[in-house]
C-alpha cells in the first residue's frame, strides 16, 4: 500500500478528482491548506501598511492506494494538475504498513 | 268652518309660527351672535391643527433619526471595527460597542441627560432633570419647539452611545472588558457630558444659538463627538502601549467583508446623525442630508485615489475608510454649507485622513489599532475648522442681529472671526479630551488595571474576556 499526497492549485481540484475517478480511485481526503514552496507569496496593503503573505492557499489530496493503482494515479494527477508554471504543487509517495476498516476490522488492501 | 274652528286653526297656526320662529332664532343665535369672535376661534383651531401636523411630521423624522443613529453603533460600528481586528478578538470588539448601547442608556436616564442638556453653568448642566424629571411630551422650546422633549432626549442619547464607542478603535485587542466599562462610564460623565453641554446645552460656553461666549458652529458633533473621541483615542493608544508583536507581527483585518457592511450601515445611519440634527423635517434637514451624502462620496474618491496613486491599487478598505472620514468631516458642517463646499470638504478629508493613517501613524509609531484618531480626531478637527470657512447664512441663518436679520456665518461670507471661534471650540475639545482621558486612564490603571495579561492577549479577548469564540467551526453534530 502506498500513500499518495498531492498538493495542487485550488483551481485544479475538480480536474484531478475527475481524472482519479476515471482510473478507478474510490476514496480520497481533501484538505484546504496553506503553504509555500519556491513560489513567492504576494503583498497585501491595509490602510497603507504592507503585509507580505507567503503562505498561499492550496489544496491537498490524500489517499492510500493498492500498489497496482499508484503509477496510474500519479500520472492522472500530473496530467490534470499541470499548468507548466511555478506553483503547480508536488506529489509525495510513502509506504503504508497497515490499513484497518473500522466497521468490520478488515485489514490490508481489502480495507482500502 | 265655524267660528270656533277658525279660532282653533288660528291658534294652532300662531303656535306653529311661534315654534318655528323660536327654532330659527335659536339656530341663528347658536351660529353667530358676533361674527368676529367666530373667525378668531376658527383660526385658533386651525393654527393648533397646523402646529399639531408639523409636530407629528417633525416627530416622525426625529424618531426615525434616533433609530438610524443607534444603527450606527450596532451593527454599524460594531461590524466596521470587528472586521478590522484579528479573528480571536471579533466578539470582544463587537461587545465593546454593544455594551455602550446598554450602559450609556442607563446613565443617560439617571443623570447624564441632565448634565448635558439641563440648564446649568457654561460648562455643565445641573441636576434639574435627573431621572428624566420634566422630560415628557411637551417640547423644550430652547432645543426643539415642535417635538416632545422626550424625543429630543432619546435622540441625543444615541449620540452619547456612539461617541465613546469610537474610542474603542484605539485600544482594540488589548483592554480588559471590566476596565473598558469603567473607563467608558467615567469618560461619558467627565468628557462627553460637559462637551455636549458647552456646545449644545442652554447657556453653554460654545453654544452658537443659546448665548455662548464663543459661538462655535457644530451642527451634528464635529467637536462634541469626533474631536473628543478621536483625541481621547490617541491618548489611549499612547498610554496603553502597542499590542504584543506590533508592528513586526502581521495584524491584518480578519474580515474586510464585515467592515464593508459596517461602513455602509454607518453611511446610511449618518443621515439620521446629520440630517436629524436639524431637529425637524424641514428644508434644513434636506440641506444637511445632501451635504452629508456628497461629502461621503467625495471622501471615498479622495482616499481611494490617494491610495491608487501611492500603492498602485484602490482597496475596498480604502474606499470605505474614506467615506467614513468624509462623514466625520462633514458632521459639524452639514447644516451650514452648500453642496459644492460639502464635496470639497469630503475630498480633502479623504486624502488628509489617508495621509494621517498611512504616513503619520507609521512615522510616530503609535498603535492606534483601528485608526480612531487618524479618522475621527484628524477628520473631526479638519471638518470643524472648515465649517468656519464654508458656513453660509443662506443655508442656516444662525447668527442674527438685534432686529432678527441674518448675519454672515463663515469666512467666505465675510466673517473671518468665526474661524477663531472654531479654533476655540476645537482647542476646548482637545484640551478636555486630553486631560479627562489621561485622568481616567490613570485612575483605572491604578485600581483595576487597564490591559489584559500577555497570555490573555495571545489567547484573544473572545475567549479570555467573554468565554466565547466568534467562529467555532467544529460544532459537534
Amino acid at each position: 500500500m502506498t500513500k499518495v499526497e498531492a498538493v495542487i492549485q485550488n483551481s485544479k481540484l475538480d480536474a484531478v478528482k475527475t481524472a482519479l475517478q476515471e482510473i478507478g480511485v474510490e476514496g480520497m481526503t481533501v484538505l484546504e491548506v496553506r503553504g509555500h514552496g519556491r513560489q513567492k507569496g504576494h503583498t497585501e496593503v491595509y490602510r497603507g501598511r504592507e503585509y507580505s503573505v507567503d503562505l498561499i492557499p492550496k489544496t491537498k489530496i490524500e489517499m492510500v492506494l493498492a500498489d497496482a493503482l499508484v503509477d496510474k494515479a500519479v500520472h492522472a494527477i500530473l496530467g490534470a494538475a499541470r499548468t507548466g508554471k511555478i506553483g503547480d504543487g508536488k506529489v509525495f509517495l510513502s509506504r503504508i504498513d497497515e490499513a484497518i476498516r473500522i466497521r468490520n476490522d478488515e485489514r490490508g488492501e481489502g480495507a482500502l | 268652518m265655524s267660528k270656533r274652528e277658525k279660532l282653533i286653526a288660528a291658534g294652532v297656526t300662531a303656535v306653529l309660527i311661534l315654534m318655528f320662529a323660536q327654532a330659527v332664532f335659536a339656530q341663528t343665535g347658536g351660529i353667530s351672535p358676533s361674527p368676529a369672535t367666530d373667525t378668531a376661534a376658527r383660526l385658533a383651531k386651525l393654527e393648533q391643527q397646523a402646529a399639531d401636523a408639523k409636530s407629528s411630521a417633525d416627530n416622525a423624522w426625529m424618531l426615525t433619526s434616533a433609530a438610524l443613529v443607534l444603527l450606527m453603533t450596532g451593527p454599524g460600528l460594531a461590524l466596521f471595527y470587528s472586521g478590522l481586528v484579528r479573528k480571536k478578538n471579533v466578539l470582544g470588539t463587537m461587545m465593546q460597542s454593544f455594551a455602550l448601547m446598554a450602559v450609556i442608556t442607563v446613565l443617560w436616564g439617571l443623570f447624564s441627560y441632565s448634565l448635558a442638556f439641563g440648564s446649568g453653568n457654561p460648562f455643565i448642566g445641573y441636576l434639574h432633570n435627573v431621572f428624566l424629571r420634566g422630560v415628557g411630551a411637551s417640547p423644550d422650546p430652547d432645543y426643539a419647539a415642535t417635538i416632545p422633549a422626550q424625543t429630543f432626549m432619546v435622540y441625543q442619547l444615541m449620540f452619547a452611545i456612539i461617541t465613546p464607542g469610537l474610542i474603542a478603535g484605539a485600544f482594540a485587542e488589548r483592554m480588559k472588558f471590566s476596565a473598558m466599562l469603567v473607563f467608558m462610564v467615567l469618560w461619558s460623565i467627565i468628557v462627553y457630558n460637559p462637551m455636549a453641554h458647552m456646545v449644545w446645552g442652554k447657556g453653554g460656553l460654545l453654544n452658537a444659538s443659546l448665548g455662548g461666549r464663543f459661538p462655535t458652529l457644530d451642527f451634528a458633533g464635529g467637536t462634541v463627538v469626533h474631536v473628543t473621541s478621536g483625541v481621547s483615542a490617541l491618548v489611549c493608544a499612547l498610554y496603553l502601549g502597542k499590542r504584543l508583536g506590533y508592528p513586526k507581527q502581521p495584524m491584518m483585518p480578519h474580515s474586510v467583508v464585515l467592515s464593508f457592511i459596517g461602513a455602509c450601515l454607518l453611511w446610511v445611519g449618518w443621515f439620521g446623525f446629520n440630517a436629524g440634527s436639524a431637529l425637524g423635517a424641514g428644508s434644513l434637514a434636506t440641506s444637511a442630508f445632501v451635504a452629508t451624502h456628497f461629502a461621503a462620496a467625495a471622501a471615498a474618491v479622495g482616499w481611494a485615489a490617494a491610495e491608487w496613486i501611492r500603492v498602485g491599487k484602490p482597496s475596498v478598505l480604502g474606499g470605505i475608510s474614506g467615506s467614513v472620514a468624509g462623514l466625520v468631516a462633514i458632521t459639524p458642517a452639514a447644516g451650514f454649507v452648500k453642496p459644492m463646499p460639502a464635496l470639497l470638504i469630503g475630498l480633502v478629508a479623504g486624502a488628509f485622513c489617508y495621509w494621517m493613517v498611512a504616513k503619520v501613524k507609521a512615522q510616530f509609531g503609535y498603535d492606534d489599532s483601528l485608526d480612531a484618531f487618524g479618522v475621527h480626531g484628524a477628520g473631526g478637527t479638519l471638518g470643524a475648522l472648515l465649517t468656519g470657512v464654508f458656513a453660509v447664512s443662506a443655508v442656516n441663518p444662525i447668527f442674527k442681529d438685534a432686529q432678527g436679520n441674518g448675519l454672515a456665518s463663515g469666512l467666505i461670507e465675510g466673517n473671518p472671526h468665526q474661524l477663531l471661534n472654531q479654533f476655540v471650540g476645537v482647542a476646548t475639545a482637545w484640551a478636555l479630551a486630553i486631560v479627562g482621558t489621561l485622568l481616567i486612564l490613570k485612575l483605572v490603571d491604578a485600581t483595576i488595571g487597564l490591559r489584559v495579561s500577555e497570555e490573555e492577549e495571545v489567547q484573544g479577548l473572545d475567549l479570555s474576556q467573554h468565554g466565547e469564540e466568534g467562529y467555532y467551526w467544529e460544532t459537534p453534530a
